[in-house]
């Protein structure tokens, strides 16, 4: 099958859509399909093979904050090459209602579109003020895959109509197989995520540490995650922020063994998430879970079956979760096995087969009624505009 | 005067542009139903088709094919009208008969089980899909045809009023579980 991908962040820039995008287009390469991903990106990027650029992304202010995004006649110029020289057999748009590639490929293109939505934001006013646009070129997509049901529920409320949903995927074996670090063990605590946006939640479990090693001394907490390290430790009192230690950015490996390592894993994110691949990862790896009870991250550890989840924003339910964790090995391994085994339906080769089930059920309609009902219209087209 | 003219005479041919676009996107989202109401009746044909071959290959014990067959016979006889009801009528039968997951060992284990039960897995997900997907078209094809415009300017021609397709397509549970 000829698929063609539509990326509408910038491929310099490290993100969870553009992760996802790459991990998704090198399985379909793996099974023999031939893969084409248009991504905005600066011309002197390397890129993969399968990436062609839709030129540099603009920074423009959208939506509270700075945004790199790509439209313009260039841009469309761009796009509407890419479709006719991809020959495609299916277009998978990733975010479209972005105001960049994704909807200019909605409007560039005809023929089977399937779309998938990853953010669940609140409708915006750019939105509203442009629903009849966006609705217009909305209405072109044939299947839309919501990554998880809280985001499907949004996206049913805000645009009307309905998705099916699939979740992200994540590569199982990559965080499973990896080695666990001897430095990063024994007692510690894990947490992964920008140390500098609030809505990860830092600040919540910097509230509850206190708590926490009053009870149990020898915890560490490991962050990872860029970010000024000196802001973050400054509510704590001086003799706990040796406690802490900052591993800066680091790489896929090196969080693989990270999440190996600790003997639990804290999301405190306080909102604004619709999956949580992070703790997708973190059960991959067999690391305990403790997250808010945000409704995405509820969904993903299966309503606290395989991970805990504690009330969202609040510090000692947190500090009490993890303490009682941390002081009961049984119930850890507990979650460590449930964790695993409920994780399987994330990897890859479900998240993959699925994506494509819906690639060919779309493509198998299309094909039966691509030609006959254009002529006839165009006709009855003409004859009202003339009344 | 003829300023007056050319302005009204450049407003029609405006407002005439915009309902040409109308009728496109009308005509567009109609082309989508088609599509995905063929893609959903492949879906139907093939559950029902590969529920009818097992019925038929002696795998199952003769309640439960003879149940499975009926079903499945009936899905893929039923007259439009009826057809929802049918297609209900054999996921019902499906999950009564795969309900357990011994039994979908069962049929895996037989000669050429393993592909008859990954085919039966396959045709019980996507009908679920494919159907969502018809329906999501429906919706929005109904919302543009209750608009004003194309009511009274008659855009939508005689197309009929489009359909959802209402049926349970919940699949057995320990097909299902089994890929996940």
């Amino acid at each position: 099958m000829r698929i063609g991908i539509v990326c509408p962040y910038s491929w310099d820039v490290p993100g969870g859509v553009q992760f996802h995008i790459r991990d998704l287009a090198q399985y379909f390469i793996g099974l023999g399909h031939e893969v084409s991903v248009l991504a905005p990106a600066d011309d002197d990027t390397p890129l993969p093979p399968y990436v062609v650029s839709a030129g540099r992304a603009v920074p423009v202010p959208y939506n509270g904050s700075v945004a790199r995004l790509n439209f313009g006649f260039l841009s469309a110029a761009r796009v509407r090459r890419w479709l006719h020289e991809g020959r495609f057999d299916v277009i998978h748009i990733h975010e479209p209602t972005s105001p960049s590639l994704g909807l200019l490929t909605c409007w560039a293109a005809q023929g089977p579109i399937v779309a998938t939505f990853h953010t669940s934001n609140p409708r915006s006013r750019a939105m509203i003020a442009a629903y009849s646009i966006l609705q217009a070129a909305l209405e072109k997509i044939s299947a839309r895959i919501a990554v998880s049901e809280y985001a499907r529920r949004t996206l049913v409320e805000h645009l009307g109509g309905d998705a099916v949903v699939i979740p992200n995927g994540v590569d199982v074996d990559f965080f499973a197989d990896a080695e666990p670090r001897p430095e990063w063990q024994g007692g510690t605590i894990g947490f992964i995520g920008r140390i500098d946006e609030p809505r990860k939640g830092l600040p919540v479990l910097m509230r509850a540490l206190p708590k926490i090693l009053a009870e149990r001394p020898g915890t560490r907490l490991l962050v990872a995650g860029r970010g000024d390290e000196k802001e973050a430790v400054e509510s704590l009192p001086k003799e706990l922020r040796p406690r802490v230690e900052f591993l800066g950015m680091i790489s896929d490996e090196d969080k693989a063994r990270l999440l190996r390592s600790v003997d639990l894993y804290v999301a405190p994110n306080t909102g604004g998430e619709s999956f949580g691949i992070i703790l997708v990862e973190a059960m991959s790896a067999g690391a305990p879970v403790l997250a808010a009870d945000l409704d995405a991250f509820a969904q993903v550890l299966d309503q606290g079956k395989a991970g805990e989840l504690f009330a969202n924003e609040d510090a000692d339910a947190l500090a009490g979760a993890a303490v009682r964790l941390l002081a009961d090995p049984d119930r850890r391994a507990e979650l460590r096995e449930r964790g695993s085994a409920h994780v399987r339906r994330f990897d890859w080769s479900t998240v993959g087969a699925d994506i494509l089930s819906v690639y060919e059920t779309v493509t198998a309609g299309a094909a039966a009624v691509a030609t006959d009902d254009r002529t006839s219209s165009l006709r009855a087209r003409l004859g009202l505009t003339r009344d | 005067m003829t300023a007056t003219l050319i302005w009204i005479l450049v407003a029609l041919v405006a407002v005439g542009l915009y309902l040409s676009w109308t009728a496109g996107r009308l005509d567009r989202l109609h082309a989508r139903i088609d599509a995905a109401r063929a893609a959903l009746d492949a879906q139907l044909l093939r559950r029902a088709s590969v529920a009818q071959e097992l019925a038929t290959s002696g795998v199952l014990d003769p309640a439960a094919s003879i149940v499975l067959y009926e079903a499945a016979h009936a899905a893929r006889q039923a007259e439009e009208d009826q057809r929802e009801v049918a297609e209900s009528e054999l996921s019902q039968a499906l999950r009564a008969v795969f309900a357990e997951t011994p039994q979908v060992e069962a049929v895996r284990e037989a000669p050429g089980g393993e592909e008859a039960a990954h085919e039966l897995t396959e045709a019980v997900r996507r009908v679920p899909m494919a159907r969502r997907f018809h329906n999501d078209a429906v919706g929005a094809a109904r919302r543009l045809r209750e608009h004003r415009k194309v009511r009274w300017f008659r855009l939508a021609g005689h197309a009929p009023f489009p359909m959802a397709f209402e049926m349970d397509d919940e699949p057995p549970t320990a097909l299902v579980e089994r890929a996940a």
